[in-house]
């Protein structure tokens, strides 16, 4: 139009003959981008605040006791024990994640986009799952991981004692790998119920909060068998008595711990349905989901 | 080759509602207006289609493949643009292109390069990096037009494009889906309830009522033969009726305006003759097509 001094060179359409990823890259690329939402990597600076500052919580409760047990030679906390000591800072971040991870993409009527895409819907559901899994198996196994260095450090045994140090820590990472899964499921669940965030979160909190008084009540009832299969009725209960049953004096350090008397076994099964339930309704939850 | 093939396709919800009626269609590649008011079953075909619903009877086939045994390979080759908000506000049109590219299986490189190549094709510069919140519905627009490009596909199905945009806004909408249509090489299925805006774009038309199928046919085919001239004289209409009569012009009148169906290119120096002969000021010349509208109203539903 105008005269050529600038001239854009439209090269107009080109086709693409490249090669297209399988469903496992898809899913692959899908799951990463969930675990930097969850921490606010690629977004604004407000959606980092939250993650970060539970992460340097459970950093410096962390850090303070490889500091106290490096100076005054007492454990503080086991591996274990750090993962239950975390439990509620647990619970809210994933009470933020979730909704971020889920109900956000509701809310804002994406779910299109991605449904009319190769991608399986039950792969959305899953990938968004493990993506919540891993991060809060990183929110707890990363401090462990920085209370491992400092005792492998410190160590007065030389490569035993680093042996020994890191069979402490195999069970306490399994141990955090679970109480992941089973926080990540429920969470997920019910933040794909609404495309509310602040409901979300607040239905995530409400679901630990509400079952903590029915084990209160179980626990008081005139019949032994049911106060040792009390903790059931909770989440974080029901992970606590898979670890004193799994972990023993490992979670203990031999002063009580939960009375489960002989009901182990009964814990880790219901632990394995709980989340096998949440994860069935999460998977039929976005098979409606993906028809509308 | 055949794009979409339906066969004695139906779908009713939940037994009751019946979305789609025994539709049996076959159109060719290039851009098609799926037309029809709302809730005559445009987004239940959609759907279908796309593999995200399963008929409740009958077969369909897209690209010659099957949405209901084989949805991810379809998904694969078609782009879709829903009807609704369908874009995270936070993100920027850049990331939320990209991120969806690499849902559609480009590697990561790629599908940075393809989606600003695509926001580009629809319009979209600099203001692909700032967040979507803040864009006016026809940037909205765009960058839902952009996400259903940017895998490459051979067929874009796209839902009301041109909702909730301006005159100017639907123009330029559907110059663009024009563009993608012949100069991209990528065939459209455009949903609308306003057949006066499709018509113009399209070369094939596929009309939906109650989920029934009206008509399906090229555009072409529907108003060969049927333009007229519209001539407008400031005086002396009569006498130019009279003349062109006698030329063995078939006049009709209409208010002001002497209607002369076009049969060929003389037709224009013919009337152009006689009014200079007459030395009538002529007022305006131009021709008219006939508006689909008239050819679908021309027809009772029941009777297809």
């Amino acid at each position: 139009m105008s005269d050529a001094t600038g001239v854009i060179h439209d090269i107009g359409y080109q086709r693409y003959t490249g090669p297209r990823l399988g469903r496992r890259q898809v899913f692959g690329a899908l799951y990463l981008h969930g675990v930097r939402t969850v921490f606010g990597l690629g977004r604004s600076a407000k959606a980092k605040i939250f993650p970060w500052l539970v992460v340097s919580v459970v950093t410096v409760v962390a850090a303070g006791v490889t500091a106290v047990r490096s100076q005054i030679g007492e454990v503080v906390m086991t591996y274990a024990q750090f993962a239950d000591a975390m439990s509620w800072l647990v619970i809210f971040f994933a009470a933020v994640a979730a909704p971020e991870l889920v109900s956000r993409d509701l809310r804002s009527g994406v779910l299109p986009l991605y449904f009319s895409r190769p991608l399986p819907r039950g792969d959305y559901a899953l990938s968004k799952l493990l993506a919540l899994v891993t991060a809060l198996w990183l929110l707890l196994g990363g401090p462990q991981l920085v209370m491992f260095l400092g005792a492998a450090f410190t160590t007065n045994r030389g490569v035993r004692g680093v042996w020994d140090e890191l069979l402490d820590l195999l069970p306490g990472l399994l141990y955090a790998g679970l109480w992941a899964v089973v926080f990540a499921s429920i969470a997920l669940l019910v933040a794909s119920l609404t495309g509310k965030r602040a409901f979300a979160a607040g239905g995530i909190v409400a679901v630990f909060l509400m079952t903590t008084p029915v084990v209160g009540v179980l626990s008081i009832l005139p019949s032994q068998t049911i106060n040792q299969l009390a903790f059931v009725a909770s989440p974080p209960t029901l992970v606590g008595g898979v670890g004193n049953w799994a972990l023993g004096d490992r979670l203990t350090q031999g002063r009580g711990g939960m009375p489960i008397g002989d009901f182990g076994p009964v814990y880790a099964v219901a632990a394995v349905l709980l989340v096998a339930g949440c994860v069935a309704l999460l998977l039929l939850r976005y098979r409606k989901v993906a028809a509308r | 080759m055949t794009l979409l093939a339906t066969e004695s396709l139906t779908k009713t919800y939940g037994g009751r509602v019946t979305a789609l009626a025994d539709l049996t269609v076959s159109v060719e590649p290039g851009i098609i207006g799926l037309v029809g008011a709302n809730g005559a079953g445009k987004s239940t075909l959609i759907k279908i289609l796309l593999g995200l619903l399963p008929p409740t009877s009958g077969r369909v086939q897209v690209l010659g493949l099957d949405p209901t045994t084989d949805p991810a390979a379809v998904r694969a080759r078609v782009g879709y643009m829903p009807e609704h908000d369908a874009l995270p506000p936070d993100l920027s049109a850049a990331e939320l292109v990209t991120h969806l590219g690499r849902i559609s299986g480009l590697p990561r490189t790629v599908a940075r390069e393809r989606a600003s190549e695509a926001l580009r094709h629809v319009g979209l510069h600099e203001e692909r990096h700032r967040a979507v919140g803040g864009y006016s519905t026809g940037m909205k627009q765009r960058v839902k037009l952009a996400q259903a490009l940017v895998h490459d596909p051979d067929l874009l199905l796209l839902d009301e494009p041109t909702n909730g945009l301006d005159p100017a806004g639907r123009d330029a909408m559907l110059a663009l889906i024009h563009r993608i249509g012949t100069e991209f090489g990528i065939s459209v299925v455009v949903c609308s309830h306003l057949l006066g805006e499709v018509e113009r774009i399209c070369d094939t038309l596929v009309a939906i009522d109650g989920g029934r199928l009206l008509r399906a046919d090229r555009v072409s085919a529907m108003t060969t033969a049927t333009d007229v001239l519209a001539v407008e004289v400031s005086e002396g209409t009569e006498e130019l009726a009279a003349r062109l009569t006698a030329l063995d012009l078939p006049v009709t009148r209409d208010g002001r305006l002497l209607l002369v169906p076009l049969a060929d290119d003389a037709t224009y120096d013919q009337i152009l003759g006689a009014v200079a002969e007459l030395d009538l000021p002529l007022h305006r010349l131009d021709q008219r097509r006939h508006r689909v509208a008239e050819l679908f109203a021309a027809r009772e539903p029941s009777h297809v």
